[in-house]
């Protein structure tokens, strides 16, 4: 009986010790950490994240490295779960000491994970969109992709030019689409927007005519956004065209920035108008664009490399990539807290989001010139000229 | 009789061994990080396996409770301003006053059907957290304030291995003497045949809802646990998922067996670290390793494992 009881538990001891080793560090590379939701239900955001970081520490390493010295990339899957992408922050700091982050799909497991990186006075550059990874600014973190509220006002400015000052909201309840009618019923008075009517779906909702046909029941609206992400937002416009209300001008969010958006709302989306990072629009921006170049090379590195289209959040892992590196080269330097110095004052860096320039008090360092107003004509997306 | 109290104290020493000597060969704090992550979550599969393992009664909406837990020490600070941990026994007490009221009805269920209503709790308990955005920051989660214990701030891995660690010793000691009380006794008659635990006078609805109420204490309090060592909660945590996982926790460790969820526990949390040696095969390795303990241990690891032992003694 004892024996057995003996046995039990050792065996329970065995099995948490066994197999965490890892191997001692080289001590001629700079170990960079990244963990990402490579799958999961993010794994559309993560898995182009994940290819674009390889592609680029390879290519870096192909000519030479950073200060002569070899990038090794440490990359963790948290499968979206914040939970784990804490415990392998803890592994990054701990156990194979990197230098520095880039990582963190989603709000969720980046809050989780920052933390930890603030407490070990390592830089972490997320790749999370809402706003709260850096209002309040931390000390030793940033972030590469626009934000929620940066994109309602690029919407609220459209609006204003186009002398339109009520509108409505349909909004999905998923995290995206919560967070961004909080910024954007947080920014609208600034820029006179009256929000006449709030509804919201849910993002597996298979029909939204209901909301839709209140709004348009309301008096005096006279224009829709809908903050929403995946194919909620796709629904939406295919009802609205349903229900006859494109004489409301409509506008969607960055969130739904790719092409199987167009593809699901199909002739619906005509006239749709979104804020959108320059990469969608590459080969349509004018030669005196200074995101041209980056952006063009970068859809080409890409897709020739892994045979799929790009999209902007491997974009936003690019431009992570590239600031830390730009830092790592100014500080000459592998020292975690002279890296994080040079980060923030990183300035006039060109990336695919938009041209970055950030200050001890803005750890994005992006302003509302890195989105475009696009609309959708012909089934491409166009850019809207300034002024109309 | 004597053979058993031995047993059980055998259990419970070599448990505070373990967890006494392991800081002596853990070389970083992430492995006590790592550690911690197998105490919180043993102690949730110890209470589900009281339920599912002891009492013979499912539940697939298991995280709801652990989410509970959790959402009551953020929440509770952060709004209500209580004492964080007054928070963690506010939590425990709702989650049993949930499972007491949702549970009456629903225990009446069998087989398919109660798994069904418990999944419907689970969902139910998730789709609030994540839609009330003002109380509860919404899907991308909240941040807990630290748990401050008469004036001791407790934060830290090595401070949460403790802490944790004792919550586990606890936890584990609680299971292990219910086993052998008339009310253990009563769980296991259920667990075998429900009519015949009737018929020798057992009551058979207050038991099972009694089963029920322990294992949401468990969840919760485990769900608070992690709440203060992460310091910061989402959803996820009251999700399906996490329902599914405490439920494979349970069966892969063996159900009815106390150290069967410990051991259950720490295969589920330290293979997913162990196995990023192989990158993309990473998940394809996890679902083989428990498919073939599956079919090899069809009892869970340590009903197996032990049973084999007691075999090549006999023999």
């Amino acid at each position: 009986m004892q024996t057995k009881a003996t046995l039990k538990t050792l065996l329970a001891a065995s099995v948490v010790g066994f197999g965490l080793s890892q191997a001692a560090l080289a001590q001629e590379t700079i170990k960079i950490g990244s963990v990402l939701s490579v799958t999961g239900p993010s794994s559309f955001l993560g898995e182009p994240e994940d290819k674009t970081l390889r592609i680029y520490v390879d290519k870096i390493n192909a000519t030479g490295g950073v200060n002569g010295k070899k990038i090794e990339l440490v990359i963790y899957d948290d499968g979206g779960d914040a939970n784990k992408a804490r415990t392998f922050a803890t592994r990054l700091i701990e156990d194979d000491e990197v230098i520095a982050m880039v990582g963190g799909t989603t709000t969720g497991s980046t809050m989780a994970m920052i933390p930890v990186f603030e407490d070990a006075k390592v830089p972490f550059i997320s790749l999370a969109g809402a706003i709260e990874v850096i209002d309040p600014v931390r000390k030793f973190v940033f972030k590469t992709p626009h934000t929620d509220k940066m994109a309602c006002e690029k919407i609220f400015e459209d609006l204003k030019k186009r002398n339109l000052t009520k509108i409505g909201l349909i909004s999905g309840t998923d995290g995206f689409g919560a967070s961004m009618r909080a910024q954007c019923v947080k920014v609208a008075p600034n820029y006179g927007m009256q929000i006449v009517a709030d509804e919201n779906y849910g993002p597996r909702d298979s029909d939204m005519t209901a909301q839709l046909t209140k709004i348009k029941n309301t008096a005096g609206v006279q224009a829709v956004v809908n903050p929403g992400f995946g194919q909620g937002p796709a629904i939406v416009t295919r009802n609205y065209a349903q229900l006859g209300m494109n004489s409301i001008p409509f506008y969607q969010s960055h969130g739904v920035a790719s092409k199987s958006f167009i593809d699901l709302a199909g002739a619906a989306a005509e006239g749709v108008r979104l804020p959108a990072a320059a990469l969608l629009v590459g080969d349509k921006l004018p030669e005196s664009d200074p995101q041209k170049k980056v952006v063009t090379e970068y859809k080409q590195t890409y897709e020739s490399a892994t045979k799929q289209p790009v999209s902007t959040f491997g974009g936003h892992a690019y431009d992570g990539l590239f600031i830390l590196v730009e830092a790592m080269k100014r500080a000459n330097s592998t020292d975690s807290e002279k890296i994080r110095d040079e980060i923030e004052k990183t300035k006039g860096f060109v990336g695919t989001g938009g041209i970055v320039n950030m200050s001890a008090t803005d750890h994005l360092g992006l302003d509302l010139s890195a989105f475009r107003m696009l609309e959708i004509k012909g089934g491409d997306w166009n850019l809207v000229a300034s002024g109309s | 009789m004597g053979a058993l109290t031995n047993q059980r104290f055998l259990i419970l020493a070599v448990l505070a061994v373990v967890i006494a000597v392991l800081p002596f060969v853990f070389p970083s704090s992430y492995y006590f990080r790592v550690a911690s992550l197998v105490w919180v979550s043993a102690l949730a599969a110890i209470g589900l396996n009281i339920l599912m393992g002891q009492a013979g009664q499912v539940s697939l909406g298991h995280a709801a409770f652990f989410g509970i837990g959790a959402y009551a020490v953020a929440i509770g600070p952060a709004h209500l301003g209580i004492p964080p941990w007054a928070a963690l026994l506010i939590g425990a007490a709702l989650s049993a006053v949930l499972a007491y009221l949702v549970g009456r009805p629903i225990l009446r269920l069998k087989g398919h059907y109660l798994a069904i209503a418990t999944l419907g709790l689970g969902v139910l308990v998730a789709l609030v957290i994540s839609t009330e955005s003002g109380w509860t920051g919404g899907p991308d989660g909240m941040p807990v304030e630290r748990l401050i214990l008469f004036g001791w701030r407790v934060s830290g891995s090595y401070t949460w291995y403790w802490v944790t660690g004792a919550l586990l010793l606890v936890g584990t000691w609680i299971a292990l003497n219910l086993d052998e009380t008339p009310t253990g006794r009563a769980f296991r008659a259920l667990h075998d045949s429900e009519v015949a635990a009737q018929v020798v006078g057992v009551d058979v609805a207050r038991f099972k809802l009694q089963a029920f109420v322990i294992a949401a204490v468990y969840a919760s309090i485990a769900g608070s646990a992690l709440a203060f060592m992460n310091g910061f909660i989402n959803p996820d945590q009251a999700g399906f998922l996490h329902s599914v996982e405490l439920v494979t926790i349970v069966v892969l460790g063996g159900l009815g067996s106390i150290v069967g969820s410990i051991v259950g526990a720490a295969v589920l949390v330290t293979l997913p670290q162990a196995l990023t040696i192989f990158h993309e095969y990473e998940h394809l390795m996890l679902g083989l390793i428990i498919i073939v303990s599956m079919i090899f241990m069809r009892n869970g690891i340590v009903p197996s494992v032990s049973g084999l032992f007691l075999r090549r003694a006999r023999s």
